[in-house]
């Protein structure tokens, strides 16, 4: 037998070409003789269910507890408190997945994609947050999400970004989002997990580059507060909208604004919106004209857009594995490249038809084309709508929070002379009892 | 609040309008995911049907040492003497060494059982997931040893970075209750 066996390696090295070839049963199962027990191979279970609903217990709980924390308690220690339980819990216990922001892309795959089913606490995660801003503004944002947290701890420098600097590079984010959209719907990529700067450091192990992306974001964070939450999250896209409308929301002072102008510079995030006089006269009709034919751009912007989102979908459709593939293959089959690569390889082995390979990767880049108008055309309604949004005078009395871009932080009520009268009443009251 | 004396005009209808329209779409969202409900959570597992050996999971995974390692079903095991996941192609001594073994961390055990009978088993704490073992094994073997996941390790990412970087697509998502993708046992 052991000859045997031997004879038919050496024949098999002689003849057998190096493609794999699986389920080929060459030798028969042995007959033991001397009663061995065959061992089964070890399955160590996954991480149970009963773990994940815990999560989206303390998700709700701590959502919870920041709402009551920025509406009520109005007090920046004990959400700094929970900003460091959410670092513990949600990044370094739970490794960052799965994270609110990265739970989008699944939701998108989930609508676009008939057998993609998202697990029941992935699509909590995804819509718990959303609809506490709905109530209470960006809670999550304030001390739950701990990318946010771990930004929020090491901005110790604040400086102001120009505002003009702040709303162009908010673009950013919608840009991202648009592509994350685009990247997840396509079945190509989940970009925002792949380029997720903190997960490195929650992990305590991963990419390099990662890593370096995660300590620059971390460093710029140091002087610029926020830049992922502000220029780059594309949750915080959504979430900035829906804050917009929220039931309740943060406000400076505990009851009434005394325009004492001290919260003007507490805000690292560009938040606290100045008090407005009436719109001067002279530039009034210049900006209506302004308005009129921003109005009438918009839709051009939208086109444009769209036009230039699906023109570059021989580009975007290479982040999906079919289409490198594809491409690939005929690169090989026209002799423009010498050799295989392991992908490539692996695809001659399964004996498909490479026709049907070119179809797929066409049917794909139709679809790129597809998305791409909406991935553009999304870019220059957000442009278009930008820009209008800037040539409208909102007219204010007092010293607000701007609910979509306020991050709940609670940097600013000690600065309000109101919050520390409430706050001496309080403990007043306290010692009367 | 102030929201008892609030004005009831124009703005504040549209508001309000705009609120309940959100979160009537956060209820769809909602109950389409309801609708295509799956209890248990997903994870991943690579289909060794389709797994090519590449070795990009020892060295793609987050983790340091990989979640990936290789299974050993000794179902389908020829117990042979010159394993050929075991030994060097070359090997001229069929005896344990780093000259003669294909494992690069030795990780594969092989314990005499009854002649000409030969146990492999794998040392998990070793093994990094290189697909040596499974390469050799497959060619020119029965293809008992192939890689899986191990979810005792795994993080399950939500997107797996070696899965991202496999070149045959060998990677899916599976239920947490059925984690594994074992081969099956056909003795025909």
């Amino acid at each position: 037998m052991i000859r045997s066996n031997r004879i038919i390696i050496g024949t098999a090295f002689l003849f057998i070409s190096c493609t794999l070839a699986w389920g080929v049963e060459r030798f028969p199962p042995p007959d033991f003789e001397g009663g061995y027990a065959m061992p089964s191979p070890a399955t160590p279970h996954a991480r149970q269910t009963i773990y994940e609903y815990i999560d989206v217990a303390v998700l709700f709980i701590a959502l919870g507890l920041a709402s009551y924390l920025v509406l009520k308690r109005r007090s920046r220690r004990s959400i700094f408190a929970l900003m460091i339980f959410s670092i513990l819990y949600f990044g370094f216990w739970r490794r960052g997945c799965v994270c609110a922001v990265g739970s989008l892309q699944n939701i998108v795959l989930s609508i676009f994609d008939a057998e993609y089913v998202v697990p029941t606490t992935v699509a909590a995660f995804f819509l718990l947050p959303l609809v506490f801003t709905l109530f209470f503004g960006r809670t999550f944002c304030a001390a739950v999400c701990p990318l946010g947290a771990v930004q929020d701890l090491v901005n110790r420098r604040p400086v102001k970004v120009p505002e003009w600097a702040e709303n162009g590079l908010r673009l950013l984010a919608y840009v991202y989002l648009a592509a994350a959209v685009l990247f997840a719907a396509t079945g190509s990529a989940f970009i925002v997990c792949r380029y997720d700067p903190f997960i490195s450091i929650f992990r305590l192990s991963g990419s390099l580059n990662i890593l370096i992306l995660g300590g620059c974001i971390l460093l710029i964070g140091v002087f610029v507060g926020r830049p992922y939450c502000r220029f780059l999250c594309p949750y915080g896209v959504i979430l900035r909208h829906l804050s917009r409308l929220s039931k309740w929301h943060a406000t400076i002072t505990p009851d009434e604004c005394i325009q004492c102008r001290l919260c003007e510079d507490a805000c690292p995030f560009g938040s606290i919106k100045k008090p407005t006089m009436k719109w001067p006269e002279k530039e009034y009709h210049v900006a209506k004209k302004r308005l009129a034919l921003l109005l009438l751009v918009l839709p051009v912007l939208i086109f444009l857009g769209g036009w230039a989102g699906s023109g570059i979908k021989a580009v975007t459709a290479r982040a999906h594995d079919t289409v490198r593939l594809a491409e690939r293959i005929s690169l090989e089959e026209a002799g423009e490249v010498e050799g295989t690569t392991d992908a490539s390889s692996a695809f001659r082995a399964t004996g498909k038809e490479i026709s049907a390979l070119y179809e797929e990767a066409s049917n794909i880049r139709t679809r790129f084309g597809l998305g791409g108008w909406f991935f553009g055309g999304f870019i220059g309604l957000v442009i278009g709508l930008k820009l209008i949004g800037l040539s409208v005078w909102r007219q204010r009395k007092e010293y607000e929070t701007d609910k979509a871009s306020c991050l709940a932080c609670g940097r600013c009520f000690e600065y309000c002379p109101r919050e520390h009268l409430r706050r001496k009443e309080i403990e007043e009251a306290s010692e009367k009892l | 609040m102030a929201d008892e004396n609030k004005k009831f005009d124009r703005r504040n209808f549209l508001k309000d309008g705009l609120w309940g329209g959100c979160l009537a779409a956060l209820g769809m969202v909602a109950g389409s995911a309801a609708r295509k409900h799956k209890r248990t959570d997903l994870v991943w597992q690579i289909d060794p049907y389709t797994c090519v050996a590449c070795g990009n999971c020892a060295t793609h995974c987050v983790l340091e040492e990989s979640a990936v390692k290789c299974v050993q079903l000794f179902e389908i095991c020829g117990y042979c003497d010159f394993c050929p996941g075991y030994f060097e192609p070359g090997a001229n001594v069929l005896e344990p060494g780093a000259e003669n073994e294909l494992c690069p961390t030795g990780a594969i055990i092989r314990k005499f059982i009854e002649e000409p009978y030969y146990e492999y088993t794998i040392d998990e704490t070793l093994c990094i997931g290189c697909a040596k073992c499974v390469k050799g094994c497959a060619a020119f073997g029965n293809g008992s040893f192939f890689l899986q996941i191990r979810h005792d390790r795994c993080l399950n990412c939500n997107e797996c970075s070696i899965a991202a970087a496999c070149p045959s697509g060998a990677f899916r998502r599976v239920p947490a209750d059925q984690p594994y993708l074992l081969k099956k046992v056909d003795h025909a």
